[in-house]
């Protein structure tokens, strides 16, 4: 990617080595995973499904991104995605007339997709209105809207899920383009669009100035009201686009679905070297982290794990990348400390 | 001759094989007020953290009431009587006065279980030994930052305390606070206890100090008694050049435009009716007690507290300043309280830094950052302002000190800001540092900018701006020109007391 | 706002008795005694686990894997008393159950001390790999059948009375059970050096270091604590519900700290009571449980928790909203 490299503005160069070792660290996934699954793992067939799963992923943990390099958190994108999801399903399926010609079906497709961003922005508002405004913190902020969102999931849809969705709508899920999976294309298209506005618009600036010191930042004029709300928006509408693909996929919607998605996707953002307290975090990492994950993901469904082993290794997995970059951190602090020491001394 | 207190000879502290302290030696007798000078990084820390027990010394004893050390702790030294008051006072925000006061003697005792009653009485008897009055049950954080002072001072007198260290006491202290603060150090001094004052403010160090000693680049420079310097000697010793502050003067036409223009300015419950002009090249301070409304007006004026009433007037154009963004654009900048370099994102790069405040101006025809614009930018200010950097890209805190505050400087220079409004630019600042931040804004003006200054530091005011404005209870009360001497401002501003 | 925080018990309280007042009106069985003690019932699990939370958050951290230390000590104690055929004393069981509590809790604070990482981000971990670990290296089914002490305990009840509906009313034990465990707690903030070590912690580590606190020992002994006390949840919520499930209550942990938030401890630290975390975790269980008392689907449950977090979150946050509008006070 070329916007990422052409600039005369770069992030401190400590920051690559994390790149650096993200990529060894997928590279010994991959390879281990295809020794273990010998002549399963590297085929075309494994390669298409994992390209079909992870884009979900990758969506959430992208808004997820975006929300940490300002210096919060946002854990409402699971309800997010779930809520505005099973809205589009409502429209598509329940409103949709009877015996609709493919022009109604095009048109309630297309309603559908709006109102679901349209409820990712309004969540997005709320989620930014009440970290940037109410100054609550927004670790209790979206764990409190994750609820409402998939609390009001719940009660549109009673517990139960919303299948049979039109046929056309399926393709955005199911569908392949030059042999391509759909859900990679639209995964590949946001990752750059996340790029590019963080990158080389003023938003995007401006949250990793809020992030790496708020108070300077407002001072230095940024608006950071208005930079937080839209970084929550553009988080939910993120969820929102996972949220359409997930039922499309599955071709269902449900209100509890991707539950476990919370803990992968702040995985995917420790594991792409994203700064817990905000200021850093680069697009490449996450997309090459979450695609990582996949691997270990899919090496494991071959080897029979089931789910469980899966959250357990999850988690395990989580506290060893925390602790590996704790200690590579402290290393770094350590030789820093004695170059701040021996310039000035006390 | 009485038995020394503390004791260190010749210690040498080495960081990575860079002396921090090289040759130091130091006698503190009881009851003794000492004063501890130097610039920052001299090594009055590490000076001071050696006599604590934090650092283990290379080289060099360190004797304490005639007992020798040779590895000192914490906890020997404070068995030994030592006490360091750091400057953020290590109190619990969120505890009560009795329990901050008294939990370090609970922990000592060894006690599994907390007495309150116990805990109460110790709070109180340490209180009254410094004859003050702080109800113990209210919580720090609502006290005053003399209070918190007074209560870590009553806290280190409990351990039979012989030498309290105070780093830097006086930092956020009014004027009056100091007195009471000197008038608590002088107490100490009749039972016994010594003193040891780290500080740069040198009329604090000559007004309170008995002995003084000046440590420069980690070696002791200077010592002796008080009486026998002033501010010129010692700040030479401190910074081993000889620095004249000269006044500021400016030379006003009268019959020109003012740069900015204050009509009756009004914030409800903050201040009301301020009106001043500030001429391009000026630099007008703005003075008054904590609480007068002076942090009130800079906010106002930078347009983070909007004003209710009058008007602002920039070029003789009206202006409406209702958020930060329109003061920016409208050319006027702001450096909050504390250091000058506040301001900076220290892990983000010289270049983020730089252009902070123009990314809504370097934008292409697709509203996308304009790289190439940028760097140029960038470049053309590292170069005018000769900041000392390799790349643009290092992050700030690569960078020493006097070249962070060149980076701040080529952020407002950058943004194109002419009116520069600086809350207390010095608190906190050695002298060395101070001088070249003077140094900077006198530049700036002679290059069309207006300043003005809020402080409480009256040398800081008088000698740098040519008109004072002494504001009260949210109003201007008075205003000084052209010749006024310090005196006069200080003995005002002590009556509204 | 400070004002409104010193009375945060008292509003609460008051929040509690205006909300029974107006589901009694509306349904008046709520104030039957048989509910009453049926809510005082299920305040037990939350309540305990709560007393856990109020101590990670008065300590500055978010701990969430609790729930998840609840179902693996709950599970396998289950498992192991069933395949043992245990029928010793019930203090036994909860022994057990909480003995596992505290070294799962062991591991918690090992990375976190260790490390020095933020609790939330280990236990989102911890979280996920104890109920994997149950789920994968021990079981999935459910046990029906308890051991004979937990079924026991399970029937142990006070005031038993015979309604006129033929309903019978009964105070279970395990309240009392959760108010000695409250008072413990209490006792421990309050009149322990650890507990206003924990206290400390939360107000300013630094100062908690300088003072001669030893903040490892802080910490080990909260996420024992914690530990403990959800190992003792998971083992009467087991017996509550007759049996041991590998599912059950992880999912729950928002529900708990929006009732220690509701307490008025603090995310940030410093703050928070016991008393204040059990009027929280009743006020919480009465809003859930009266749902259906008020003739509202189940399924309103979820959506009301979040909901009632956001609220009891912003309200104390209201004046700083308005201090950006109008001017702050001077300070004198």
């Amino acid at each position: 990617m070329k916007i990422l490299s052409n600039s005369p503005i770069k992030l401190p160069k400590t920051k690559d080595n994390n790149l650096n070792r993200l990529i060894i660290i997928s590279i010994v996934i991959f390879v281990l995973m295809a020794i273990l699954n010998p002549g399963k793992f590297i085929t075309m067939r494994n390669f298409r499904s994992m390209s079909y799963s992870f884009p979900e992923l990758g969506l959430l943990s992208l808004g997820l991104t975006i929300c940490m390099i300002t210096g919060g958190i946002d854990l409402s994108i699971v309800g997010t995605a779930n809520l505005t999801s099973i809205l589009a399903a409502k429209l598509m399926v329940e409103a949709m007339p009877e015996n609709p010609t493919s022009a109604i079906i095009a048109l309630y497709i297309f309603l559908a997709v709006g109102v679901a961003f349209i409820f990712g922005i309004i969540a997005g508002l709320i989620n930014g209105y009440l970290v940037s405004t109410f100054h609550i913190h927004p670790v209790l902020v979206t764990l409190g809207t994750w609820q409402v969102f998939s609390g009001i999931a719940i009660i549109i849809t009673r517990g139960y899920a919303i299948p049979n969705l039109p046929k056309p709508f399926l393709f955005v899920g199911n569908g392949r383009f030059l042999g391509l999976a759909m859900p990679l294309y639209i995964f590949l298209a946001l990752a750059i669009v996340v790029a590019v506005l963080l990158r080389k618009t003023q938003f995007g600036r401006s949250i990793y100035f809020i992030g790496t010191n708020a108070t300077a930042a407002r001072f230095a004029g940024i608006r950071v009201r208005k930079m937080l709300m839209r970084a929550y928006v553009s988080s939910a509408l993120l969820a929102s686009t996972a949220g359409l693909l997930m039922i499309s996929r599955t071709n269902q919607a449900k209100a509890d679905y991707g539950r476990s998605y919370i803990l992968q996707a702040v995985l995917v953002n420790l594991l792409a070297g994203v700064n817990w307290h905000g200021g850093f975090g680069r697009v490449i990492g996450v997309a090459i982290a979450v695609v990582t994950l996949q691997f270990l993901s899919s090496g494991f469904n071959m080897l029979r794990f089931n789910n469980f082993a899966r959250d357990f290794t999850w988690g395990v997995f989580l506290i060893s990348i925390m602790i590996f970059n704790h200690l590579m951190n402290e290393r770094k602090n350590r030789l820093e400390a004695d170059i701040a020491g021996a310039k000035s001394v006390e | 001759m009485i038995a020394p207190l503390v004791e260190v000879k010749n210690i040498h502290k080495r960081f990575s094989g860079v002396y921090a302290l090289s040759d130091v030696s130091l006698s503190i007798a009881p009851g003794e007020i000492r004063c501890l000078a130097g610039e920052n990084g001299c090594g009055k820390s590490s000076l001071i953290k050696t006599i604590a027990g934090v650092y283990q010394p290379d080289e060099g004893q360190i004797i304490l009431n005639g007992q020798m050390y040779d590895n000192l702790r914490p906890i020997d030294a404070i068995h030994e009587g030592i006490q360091v008051i750091y400057q953020d006072f290590s109190l619990f925000p969120n505890l009560t006065v009795a329990e901050n006061l008294a939990i370090n003697s609970q922990l000592e005792q060894g006690r599994k279980l907390v007495n309150w009653a116990d805990m109460e009485r110790t709070a109180q008897s340490a209180l009254a030994h410094i004859k003050v009055d702080i109800p113990l049950r209210s919580r720090v954080e609502t006290l005053s930052v003399a209070n918190r002072q007074l209560v870590a001072i009553a806290r280190a007198l409990l351990h039979n305390a012989k030498l309290v260290i105070m780093d830097e006491p006086t930092t956020a202290l009014t004027h009056n606070e100091v007195d009471s603060l000197f008038e608590v150090i002088s107490e100490l001094k009749s039972e016994g206890i010594a003193t040891l004052f780290v500080s740069h403010k040198l009329r604090e160090v000559l007004d309170i100090s008995e002995k003084l000693t000046i440590l420069r680049n980690g070696r002791k420079v200077s010592e002796g008694e008080t009486n026998e310097y002033d501010e010129a000697s010692i700040t030479y010793h401190m910074t081993g050049r000889h620095i004249s502050g000269n006044q500021f003067t400016f030379d006003a036409t009268d019959d020109e435009i003012p740069l900015l223009s204050v009509d009756k300015l009004g914030r409800e419950g903050a201040f009301e009716n301020v009106s001043f002009n500030l001429s391009s090249g000026e630099i007008i301070g703005i003075t008054g007690l904590l609480g007068s409304g002076r942090t009130e007006v800079a906010l106002t004026l930078f347009g983070i507290h909007p004003a209710n009433s009058g008007r602002m007037l920039i070029d003789g154009r009206e202006v409406l300043i209702d958020s930060v963004d329109a003061a920016l654009k409208a050319g006027i900048a702001y450096v909050p309280e504390d250091r000058l370099i506040e301001g900076l994102f220290l892990e983000r790069s010289i270049g983020d830094n730089i252009i902070v405040s123009i990314l809504d101006r370097i934008k292409d025809r697709m509203k996308f950052i304009d790289f190439k614009k940028a760097s140029s930018i960038i470049e053309t200010w590292i170069d005018t302002l000769k900041i000392a950097t390799p790349n643009s890209e290092n992050p700030a805190q690569s960078l020493s000190g006097g070249n962070q505050q060149r980076v701040v400087l080529a952020k407002w220079l950058a943004a194109e800001s002419r009116i520069f409004i600086l809350n207390g630019p010095t608190v906190g600042v050695d002298v060395g540092s101070k001088l070249e931040i003077h140094t900077r804004l006198r530049e700036l003006a002679s290059n069309g900018a207006g300043i003005i200054i809020m402080s409480d530091d009256m040398p800081e005011v008088v000698q740098n701006c040519n008109r004072v404005f002494v504001m009260h209870k949210g109003q201007i009360i008075r205003e000084y020109k052209d010749d006024f001497v310090e005196d006069q401002l200080i003995s005002e501003i002590e009556n509204l007391k | 706002m400070r004002k409104l925080l010193k009375t945060h018990e008292s509003y609460i309280a008051v929040i509690l008795i205006v909300f029974s007042l107006i589901v009694g009106i509306i349904n008046p069985k709520f104030f039957s005694i048989g509910n009453l003690f049926g809510l005082l019932k299920s305040t037990v699990v939350t309540g305990i686990f709560a007393l856990g939370v109020l101590l990670v958050l008065i300590s500055g951290e978010i701990d969430i894997s609790f729930p998840a230390i609840g179902v693996v000590s709950m599970y396998i104690t289950g498992t192991v008393f069933e395949a043992i055929d245990f029928s010793g004393p019930t203090i036994l069981a909860f022994l057990f159950s909480g003995g596992i509590g505290v070294l799962l809790g062991l591991i918690n604070a090992a990375v976190i001390s260790t490390f020095r990482l933020p609790t939330l981000i280990v236990s989102l971990g911890t979280l996920s790999a104890y109920s994997g670990f149950v789920l994968t290296f021990i079981d999935t089914r459910i046990i029906n059948r308890l051991s004979e002490p937990v079924v026991v305990y399970s029937k142990l009840a006070f005031f038993r009375r015979t309604m006129e509906s033929g309903q019978i009313a009964e105070l279970h034990f395990s309240f009392f059970v959760y108010l000695a465990l409250a008072a413990l707690t209490a006792l421990i903030l309050r009149y322990t050096i650890i507990g206003r070590g924990v206290y400390a912690l939360g107000g300013d580590r630094q100062a908690t270091k300088r003072a001669g606190f030893s903040i490892k020992k802080i910490e080990y002994f909260i996420y024992c604590y914690v530990g403990l006390l959800a190992g003792l949840a998971g083992i009467i919520h087991s017996a509550h519900v007759r049996n041991a499930n590998p599912f059950d209550l992880v999912g729950g942990e928002l529900n708990v700290i929006a009732a220690t938030v509701l307490g008025g401890a603090i995310i940030g630290g410093g703050r928070g009571t016991v008393h204040g975390t059990l009027l929280g975790v009743m006020l919480i269980t009465v809003i859930n449980n009266s749902l259906i008392l008020m003739g509202i689907p189940s399924y309103w449950q979820r959506f009301t928790t979040g909901f009632v977090l956001l609220i009891a979150v912003a309200i104390p946050q209201i004046g700083s909203v308005k201090s950006i509008r109008t001017p702050r006070r001077v300070r004198s």
